[in-house]
């Protein structure tokens, strides 16, 4: 594997068309040119702070707390950011990155939307064009947010191919960047793909744990005992991990979408039911069948609902550095009911399975330690799926 | 080493591309005995994937039929079996990395020389990522089948000074798929892959419809190759589409030898 480049033991590498070779070639020795460059990162700094709203708050939550009778639980608040969610980090990256590498047009795909909004914003504010695909059953379940985007100028593209769902929007963007190269960048929205994409969108997510360690040193004076988020491709959880991998007392742990249970076919846990395979340009894990087709996964979560995960978390996982538990749907929306009436948070469906694994842990701890959940986004686009998930018929 | 380079030695070689099991296995053993009987020099054996993403409209519907139908790659390895007993010219199969990653890389190349396979294209593994596959099939006596794109530029050379087997000239940008016109200069791509390998065939696909634009490329390298307009003739024909199929494919030998 001597000419293989982007690896996480094993996992990462660039399966792709050759078509979009240098495509990706250019990319990496684009983003090598300007992580380090103090112009960009003074751009992209003061986009965070001025536009998005970072830092994000690290909020102690008390009443959860109480109510858990365990260890003490702190909030990091994704949700607070400008779009309601934690992409905006990336995109925000991204956008600029491609902005420098004289790119007009910006391509996504979204599973709940939110990626879809946030590349929208990014494009609206930097003047770019944008054309986001989305799975034709998640148009249905967010359509919130496919309204949002349109308004902010981008064109969505339902996906009608497969399941209709996350998979055949990534699947369908890889499909358009092929045919339109020059102009375009492929504004990914997790650590998954061909490298560079894991790290770069690891890079510009990892922001998150870089304020969840000052916020913490500042108001604990220690680190947190654990830090958590929920994983789809997994960009939250990568950021939320990133800066705790070297503190080996720090307890790493990722929420996958169990759906209806891992022992259902009704399921999106990737490490929980997925072996090792090659996909959507990189190796990793997959939810796929002996001979090697993908499997239709469902979660109630548009953006967990992905067969795959992203290469460094199947590293962390293979090396034991993180922990990964499937969550139910049931469980994740009973989370997101129970954030909802005791912090008066409406956490995001996805961030929902993170809270929903803390729920469980946090009354066996002492309550002398501390969990950080990321609250990856906000629940606003969710409440006429849970609605009808408990039986009620709202009009968004 | 492998047979392929047989397929270019009769003039400009004729290859079609059918998914197998497309509408079912039984019909994709007749359409290659007729593609053979009117002059195809080389198969190109599609086992259906489930995310194919090199793949246009036309030919993803065709996988979603065969993998509809049942279609498996045991089973279709079941099919070249009893083909070989009445087809000579070399095969390749067309599937994604993980459809051979997953059966076992070791495993798949066995059966697929056994069974009589010649080579394998995989769209979604370059030049970077080729060990770990290439080893393998050498092994079995399989080529690993290179392509080079529009976009490769500075890539032809390492890449066709590799290759094995021929190389495959994506002749546009984006998907699988028919095409009113292909914009790239062909001949300087051919000329650049033959810099770097004076010996190694060049075929071109990717857009080539009819008769006449596989004059045109033949023209300018050792052979075409036709997919989606031949899929298409399967889609609309079902079980009766060996004979279309089979007229189809002497209009396009008929045009290019």
């Amino acid at each position: 594997m001597s000419n293989s480049r982007g690896r996480f033991g094993v996992h990462g590498g660039q399966y792709m068309p050759e078509t979009l070779m240098n495509a990706v070639i250019e990319l990496e020795e684009a983003y090598n040119k300007y992580k380090n460059d103090p112009e960009f990162n003074k751009e992209l700094k003061e986009l965070f702070d001025e536009y998005a709203g970072r830092p994000s708050r690290l909020y102690y939550a008390k009443k959860l707390t109480r109510e858990l009778g365990g260890a003490k639980i702190y909030l990091k608040r994704e949700d607070l950011n400008h779009t309601g969610s934690h992409k905006i980090n990336n995109v925000l990256g991204q956008a600029l990155l491609a902005k420098k590498m004289g790119k007009t047009r910006l391509i996504a795909e979204t599973g709940a939307g939110q990626h879809g909004v946030a590349t929208a914003t990014a494009a609206a504010l930097l003047d770019m064009e944008c054309v986001v695909f989305m799975g034709e059953e998640d148009t249905k379940r967010q359509a919130l947010n496919v309204y949002r985007m349109k308004l902010l100028g981008a064109e969505v593209i339902p996906v009608k191919t497969g399941t209709a769902t996350l998979k055949d929007a990534v699947s369908e963007a890889m499909r358009e960047w092929t045919n339109r190269i020059d102009d375009t960048h492929y504004c990914l929205g997790s650590v998954m793909g061909p490298h560079p994409f894991p790290t770069i969108v690891r890079d510009f997510q990892s922001v998150i744990s870089k304020e969840i360690k000052e916020q913490m040193l500042e108001k604990e004076g220690r680190l947190p005992d654990v830090v958590m988020a929920c994983v789809g491709g997994g960009s939250n959880a990568m950021g939320t991990f990133y800066n705790f991998i070297e503190d080996k007392e720090v307890r790493l742990i990722g929420c996958e979408a169990a759906g209806r249970g891992v022992d259902t076919f009704e399921t999106a846990a990737t490490i929980a039911t997925g072996r090792i395979g090659i996909f959507h340009g990189m190796k990793s894990y997959f939810c796929q069948d002996k001979y090697g087709q993908i499997a239709p996964v469902y979660s109630i979560s548009a953006g967990l609902d992905y067969p795959g995960i992203g290469p460094e978390h199947a590293w962390l996982h293979d090396t034991g550095r993180a922990e990964y538990v499937p969550v139910t749907d049931d469980e994740a929306v009973e989370a997101f009911e129970f954030l909802s009436k005791t912090e008066g948070i409406i956490p995001a469906i996805e961030s929902a399975h993170a809270v929903a694994h803390a729920m469980k842990i946090a009354p066996t701890m002492d309550k002398d330690k501390i969990i950080v959940i990321t609250v990856s986004g906000r629940g606003d686009k969710d409440c006429a799926s849970i609605a009808r998930y408990r039986g009620e018929d709202i009009h968004e | 080493m492998s047979n392929i380079r047989e397929a270019f030695k009769n003039g400009k070689a004729f290859i079609p591309f059918i998914t197998c099991g497309d509408p079912d296995l039984e019909t994709t053993k007749a359409v290659v005995k007729e593609m053979v009987a009117n002059g195809a020099d080389l198969i190109e054996l599609g086992i259906p994937f489930s995310d194919p993403t090199a793949e246009g409209p036309v030919i993803q519907e065709a996988n979603l039929r065969a993998l509809t139908a049942g279609t498996t790659t045991d089973k279709i390895f079941d099919m070249v079996k009893e083909l070989r007993q009445d087809v000579k010219v070399p095969m390749v199969f067309m599937t994604y990395a993980n459809v051979v990653f997953s059966y076992g890389t070791e495993e798949f190349c066995k059966k697929a020389s056994e069974v009589g396979m010649d080579g394998i294209i995989l769209p979604d593994v370059p030049y970077e990522e080729k060990e770990d596959f290439v080893p393998t099939c050498k092994k079995y006596g399989l080529d690993l089948i290179s392509l080079i794109a529009p976009t490769s530029n500075d890539r032809v050379k390492m890449i066709a000074g590799d290759a094995d087997g021929f190389v495959y000239c994506v002749s546009s940008l984006g998907v699988t798929g028919v095409r009113s016109e292909i914009t790239t200069d062909i001949g300087g791509m051919v000329k650049l892959v033959k810099e770097a390998n004076p010996d190694i065939p060049c075929a071109v696909g990717f857009g080539i419809s009819n008769a006449e634009s596989a004059a045109k490329m033949a023209k300018v390298s050792d052979g075409v190759i036709v997919g989606s307009a031949i899929v298409k003739i399967i889609a609309a024909n079902g079980k009766d589409s060996a004979k279309p199929v089979g007229e189809f494919v002497k209009s396009i030998t008929d045009a290019i030898k």
